[in-house]
């Protein structure tokens, strides 16, 4: 455990390394990574110039979708600075055969490839999702106490450890697939149902969806149990409204399995591509 | 040979060549179409949580029946987005400017100053044949969407209409090819036109109306956007078939979009043959 720490300690020096050789090419990435963001918080802004919230009678006003967008922002970005460049990377291993080198190594597979590299031009993202969280808040006129905080910090992780479990459980697929081109694709267009309130996934089209969405690939509650602690009245408050966050513990507990189930047996049936 | 003859055999001679790089480029398409086919399908995720979000947002206004957003029912928002996606189908240029920037770069252009085929004719020709091929293996995903969503659109317009949104649909493709190519091209001057093409894709993004309904920009945003050429590239079509255009200046607005599509076609060809002159080829 301690030698897969300074491992990762050590690629993460590596990567920052790498990012500061090439100083300008990070500013224009991450300039072109922060324009994308206000783009969305421009989008968002306009749409509560209309409405004055995301459902009748949900609760999400603007400054509550706002906590609840900071915090997708917050989580994504820690997925695509830390896990996306390393299932891309993994992926183009497998093709290549550079994945053998790995697997020689005294270190579990897993770790290394999850871990090996590091994109910080896509960190701006989460101080911009802090800060915006901490507007929200303030607008809110609500200062949450160390119990709800804590317990974000606690649901922020789980909400990375369910993306990092689908990313890498579907990078695996291209030791069978041989070309995973669509990763990225299948990625966005699975998430994108995790990007709102799930108040909105109501009626014949969206219960299905919210069923599944939350029980079989749990891509809603991702965000929802987070942004839900910091917000009232939408904090839980009964019994039965903590079921949901009890449940996010169970999923993140049962993607983290399944995902390492689905690697080992990627990595059983691997076969070099190398010479 | 006759004068009169020797040009008809140098015209066939070059629709013939025409002809060959369209089949090329069909066939190079349709190699990977089981990975094309599921990314034309994954495309049409994005529907289904605008169909939802969208159901919340006019419910929170005053009910999906009555409520009204500048001038948009539910319905007509919901169509907005499913017509969006068909203009988008035609005006989206993905890698080009990428693709042309890195010919430049590895030297790759040089085929084109060496021999006679014209780069941006065979661009053209090349994207074309992507597009026929994806307009043929997306049909099947596109005819299932619009028919599970007819209940979104209140009927076909007339036929002027219908001619109007077809011929703003093509202009759509010329203006989106002619202004990523022309980002491509100055890949001449600046080796790495990365960051460029990003913020073309973000304002085309946010100002085609890919994103919203370009009505609910406040003034003088609203103003200004209709001074630039990236509305022709999703709003504008979609705009034309809701009725959202005024009849007697639908074909108005159809000539302002070839006016920009013909400054395009220039500004490319001026920024390639300004780029061919300053380009310098080595080694083999």
């Amino acid at each position: 455990m301690g030698r897969a720490f300074r491992v990762i300690l050590t690629c993460a020096r590596n990567s920052l390394v790498r990012e500061l050789m090439f100083r300008t090419n990070f500013i224009i990435v991450t300039a072109a990574s922060l324009l994308w963001v206000c783009a969305n918080i421009a989008f968002y802004l306009l749409v509560f110039q209309y409405t004055p919230s995301i459902g009748a009678g949900t609760g999400w006003g603007r400054s509550q979708f706002f906590v609840f967008f900071a915090t997708g922002l917050i989580i994504n970005s820690i997925v695509h600075s830390v896990f996306m460049p390393n299932a891309d990377l993994f992926s183009e291993r497998v093709r290549t055969g550079v994945l053998d080198f790995l697997l020689v190594k005294p270190l579990d597979c897993q770790v290394l490839v999850s871990f090996e590299r590091l994109d910080l031009s896509t960190g701006g993202n989460l101080v911009v999702g802090v800060a915006l969280l901490i507007f929200s808040l303030i607008e809110l006129g609500w200062v949450p106490g160390v119990i709800p905080i804590a317990l974000y910090v606690i649901y922020v992780v789980c909400g990375v450890a369910i993306l990092y479990s689908l990313m890498f459980s579907l990078a695996a697929t291209t030791v069978w697939l041989g070309r995973n081109q669509t990763l990225y694709d299948f990625w966005f267009y699975l998430t994108i149902f995790g990007r709102y309130p799930m108040e909105i996934y109501r009626g014949p089209l969206g219960l299905p969806l919210r069923i599944v969405f939350t029980f079989v690939i749990p891509v809603l509650i991702v965000v929802n149990v987070p942004a839900r602690l910091l917000i009232r009245p939408l904090y839980p408050q009964t019994l039965p409204e903590w079921g949901l966050p009890l449940f996010a513990l169970a999923a993140t507990a049962g993607s983290l399995w399944c995902c390492r189930r689905i690697f080992q047996a990627a990595i059983e049936s691997y076969r070099s591509a190398s010479s | 040979m006759k004068k009169t003859s020797r040009v008809a055999y140098n015209l066939w001679r070059r629709v013939q060549s025409w002809l060959t790089i369209f089949e090329l480029s069909v066939q190079e398409r349709l190699v990977y179409r089981g990975e094309f086919f599921l990314g034309a399908l994954m495309r049409f995720l994005p529907i289904v949580t605008q169909i939802l979000l969208w159901a919340a947002i006019f419910e929170a206004v005053g009910g999906v029946t009555q409520a009204r957003i500048v001038g948009y029912s539910y319905r007509q928002m919901v169509a907005y987005y499913l017509l969006t996606m068909i203009s988008r189908a035609f005006s989206s240029m993905p890698s080009l400017a990428s693709g042309i920037a890195r010919d430049i770069r590895d030297g790759n252009v040089k085929k084109f100053l060496v021999q006679p085929v014209d780069l941006l004719g065979f661009l053209l020709l090349h994207r074309v044949a992507h597009k026929v091929v994806y307009y043929v293996m997306a049909l099947g995903p596109f005819f299932v969407i619009f028919y599970l969503c007819r209940g979104f659109f209140e009927g076909w317009p007339d036929g002027s209409v219908i001619s109007a949104y077809i011929l703003s649909l093509l202009l759509a493709f010329l203006l989106g090819f002619y202004l990523e190519a022309t980002i491509g091209l100055v890949g001449f001057w600046f080796l790495e036109v990365s960051s460029l093409v990003f913020v073309f894709m973000l304002l085309n993004f946010f100002f085609s109306g890919h994103m919203f309904p370009l009505d609910m920009l406040p003034e003088p945003f609203r103003s200004l956007v209709a001074l630039l050429p990236f509305q022709y590239l999703a709003y504008y079509p979609s705009a034309i078939f809701l009725g959202k255009v005024p009849a007697e200046t639908v074909w108005l607005g159809v000539g302002v979009q070839g006016l920009w599509t013909l400054a395009a076609f220039v500004t490319a060809r001026v920024v390639l043959y300004l780029g061919v002159r300053r380009y310098s080829g080595f080694g083999g």
